[in-house]
């Protein structure tokens, strides 16, 4: 991670917990009263997304404002740029109107890849079919070091669409990087089977197995519209075999904290109770994702040999 | 009908003509194999009026007045013949030509193609077939044998006019691209070809399993987050067409095979005596899935390329005998539609400027022997296919390939005759390759 953020497959260890500690820096500043410092003032970023996205683009948006760059929003459909080369045109004039850093998020796995080679300016994955999503992961450890002040050796369930789950690829590679254990818990028709070959990773069918004595549980959202059908025979059964409620969050340890990436499908996947209790941390994550995402862009924008606590710190002190 | 026409016909792209051969000439020195002739030793042959006039002991004299090709150090075998190759015209002309696709065989050692019927429009009527022939008459470098769709269109729902479609030339019939998912459909198919005694050629995919899959289900699609086509799809049609082979008694062809399974049940048909014969590609042998990471989309094709597992599998097939052809599946792409994510990449790899040098490969390592590889890439396809036999027998049409087994060289799409760039084996170094190839007595230099 020099020029761009494609994935957590390609991050050591140590690279991950360099954004986490300059993420604790940029959190620093979002406490304040006044949210922003001119870190990258003069540097522009664009959200070229070709997948509706509120949460994601709008985290992103907000990042870059709090360090003072200039931000556009893209929208495009994905089935008007179907062909590589529309891609790489598309890119190359964000390039033009002098993006530094192009936010993607595209369906098809991959896009961000290929658009990478293409352009100086640096790309971040924002999400990329079914491979990664490495920002929302650095959320997530972000989230649970905040809360149980340390990572390595925790066991972390993460429950429901493996298959079809950005979010859960981009955990399970840093999870497995960072000494974590891992238990996917899920219908076999939505974990692949090549899954169990990735480190860290157990494999559990049953709530009441994967579930016992977990320090964290990820609920995932169960994405509808990514299924071709039949992965099970209804959201009812679905809800019945794998949704988080107080009765099963009792199986899992005494302290353990439940996380969503958003948005919620109460009733589905987790009860309005467990998603609104004292384990959530839910909300935490979605402020988390900011001071994240502004260390990612500090990071790229060339502040890679100092931290975000040094940024904050020395410059602008409070 | 004159499938080889190479004198002046106006239009007509001659292949290398700065350094071609023609007309009288005599091919020296070089180790001709031929086990159709019972043929394997140094000779010279002597090549006139497009046919092979004389095969002499390579020490006997010069006569005065024939050009001279070295052949020392090479083999020289019968003019290999790919029995799966698409051509693209009439249709995708941006993808390939009859002349460009020719050109290419002919630089690749083939004198002789199949091409497939998934032009657009499909060749299923004989108008089809006709004016792919007329083209390969005027723009060909080598032979072009169509064949034809095995339903209208290639939906898989009502058999096209097999007879009229033998009757204007087709040697066989496939939808290849997409399977006959219906089995009745498939049935019909099998029974009806009996009449012209033609093969119908298998591309055997579940597609109810394959579904939105894009490459091999594995490991390696789990680490690129692609969506997965198991082994199971192409295997449970296979076994389908083998038992409805067995069913009818009509000629089954199982196209471009990539998995152990298929291998497990093909080997087993044939020795219970089923009438099916079967092919594999050089990418099938000599790539794994693993070739597809970084997104590299040269690598996508259908079927996928699988693991290591079945590429052992698939070579275990090429020596005891499973495997009867060797094919390109010869499937040129714009750059531009291989320029795309992953999932939008149309499959197929451009395979015939490669094939001779990868399946050469098999016999530096042991797996196979020169006769052999004489067998799967030329002998067999013939027979599979009916068409004339490219023999190294006094007499016969000098259809002919020289080979240089020892020369190396890296694959560089850049310099394909193909229009299709799209080769996972970019950057490759290859051991082996045709340095002439004698199409009708015409020699043309490859490069």
């Amino acid at each position: 991670m020099k020029k761009d953020l494609l994935g957590i497959h390609a991050l050591t260890a140590q690279d991950i917990e360099h954004v986490l500690e300059t993420a604790s820096g940029f959190k620093g500043v979002l406490e304040r009263d006044i949210k922003k410092v001119p870190t990258l003032r003069g540097k522009t970023m664009v959200n070229l997304f070709f997948e509706p996205s509120t949460r994601t683009r709008m985290s992103f948006e907000l990042a870059g404002k709090r360090l003072s760059m200039d931000v556009a929003n893209v929208s495009i459909a994905a089935s008007s740029v179907v062909k590589g080369e529309s891609l790489l045109d598309t890119i190359r004039t964000m390039e033009a109107y002098g993006a530094d850093i192009v936010v993607i998020r595209h369906s098809s796995s991959g896009v961000p890849h290929i658009l990478s080679g293409g352009v100086d300016a640096s790309i971040v994955n924002a999400g990329d079919g079914f491979n990664e999503h490495p920002t929302q992961a650095l959320l997530d450890l972000f989230t649970i070091r905040q809360h149980k002040g340390r990572l390595e050796g925790l066991t972390v369930a993460i429950v429901g669409d493996i298959a079809h789950s950005r979010v859960a690829k981009s955990n399970i590679y840093a999870m497995g990087k960072l000494g974590m254990k891992i238990r996917l818990i899920g219908p076999p028709t939505l974990i692949p089977s090549g899954m169990k070959l990735l480190p860290g990773v157990e494999i559990f069918h049953r709530m009441e197995e994967g579930l016992r004595g977990a320090d964290v549980i990820m609920q995932l959202r169960i994405q509808t519209e990514r299924q071709d059908g039949g992965y099970f025979p209804s959201i009812h059964e679905y809800a019945d075999l794998y949704i988080l409620n107080n009765r099963r969050l009792a199986m899992a340890k005494p302290d353990a904290i439940v996380m969503h990436p958003g948005p919620l499908n109460r009733g589905v996947e987790i009860s309005s109770d467990v998603a609104d209790g004292e384990s959530s941390v839910i909300l935490d994550q979605v402020q988390n994702g900011v001071a994240v995402r502004m260390a990612v862009l500090y990071l790229l924008a060339g502040g890679w040999a100092s931290s975000g606590t040094q940024a904050a710190q020395e410059r602008f002190p409070s | 009908m004159g499938i080889f026409r190479h004198s002046g016909s106006p239009g007509k792209i001659p292949v290398l003509t700065d350094d071609s051969v023609k007309k009288r000439f005599r091919i020296r020195n070089g180790h001709a194999v031929d086990p159709a002739s019972g043929l394997d030793g140094v000779f010279d042959i002597l090549v006139a009026d497009g046919r092979i006039e004389d095969i002499l002991p390579s020490e006997a004299e010069v006569t005065t007045g024939d050009e001279d090709v070295d052949a020392s150090g090479c083999y020289v075998l019968p003019g290999l013949v790919d029995i799966h190759t698409h051509l693209r015209e009439p249709g995708f002309e941006y993808k390939e030509t009859i002349a460009t696709g020719t050109r290419a065989a002919v630089n690749g050692g083939f004198t002789a193609v199949c091409c497939m019927p998934n032009t657009r429009p499909v060749n299923d009527e004989p108008a089809i077939t006709r004016y792919i022939q007329k083209k390969a008459d005027t723009d060909g470098s080598c032979g072009v044998y169509p064949i034809g769709a095995i339903t209208r269109g290639q939906s898989g729902e009502y058999l096209a006019e097999m007879g009229s479609l033998v009757e204007a030339g087709c040697v066989g019939f496939s939808d290849d691209g997409r399977p006959v998912m219906n089995s009745l459909i498939m049935r019909r198919a099998l029974e009806y070809s009996r009449i012209f005694k033609v093969p119908i050629i298998s591309h055997a995919e579940d597609t109810t399993l394959s579904g939105k899959g894009v490459m091999n289900e594995g490991l390696t699609a789990v680490q690129l987050g692609l969506r997965g086509i198991p082994n199971a799809a192409e295997d449970i049609i296979v076994a389908r067409d083998i038992a409805l082979s067995e069913l009818t008694g009509g000629r089954l062809h199982v196209a471009h095979v990539s998995t152990e399974g298929s291998v497990r049940l093909i080997r087993d048909a044939k020795r219970r005596g089923v009438n099916v014969t079967a092919e594999t590609c050089p990418h099938y042998f000599a790539l794994t899935e693993e070739a597809a990471l970084n997104y590299n989309t040269a690598a996508k094709v259908n079927p996928p390329l699988r693991t290591r597992h079945d590429v052992d599998a698939v070579r275990e097939g090429l020596q005891d005998g499973t495997f009867d052809a060797i094919v390109t599946d010869h499937a040129p792409h714009h750059r531009e539609e291989k320029a795309a994510a992953f999932d939008d990449a149309p499959p197929g790899i451009s395979g015939l400027e490669t094939a001779l040098g990868l399946a050469l490969g098999l016999v530096h390592d042991g797996t196979i022997t020169i006769s052999r590889l004489v067998d799967l890439l030329s002998i067999n396809p013939c027979r599979i296919m009916n068409i004339p036999a490219r023999l190294i027998r006094v007499g016969a049409e000098a259809n002919l390939v020289i080979v240089d087994p020892r020369v190396e060289w890296v694959v560089d799409a850049s310099r394909f005759e193909s229009r299709g760039k799209n080769t996972p084996f970019e950057g490759r170094l290859l051991k082996g390759r045709a340095v002439r190839t004698v199409v009708s007595g015409e020699a043309f230099a490859c490069r």
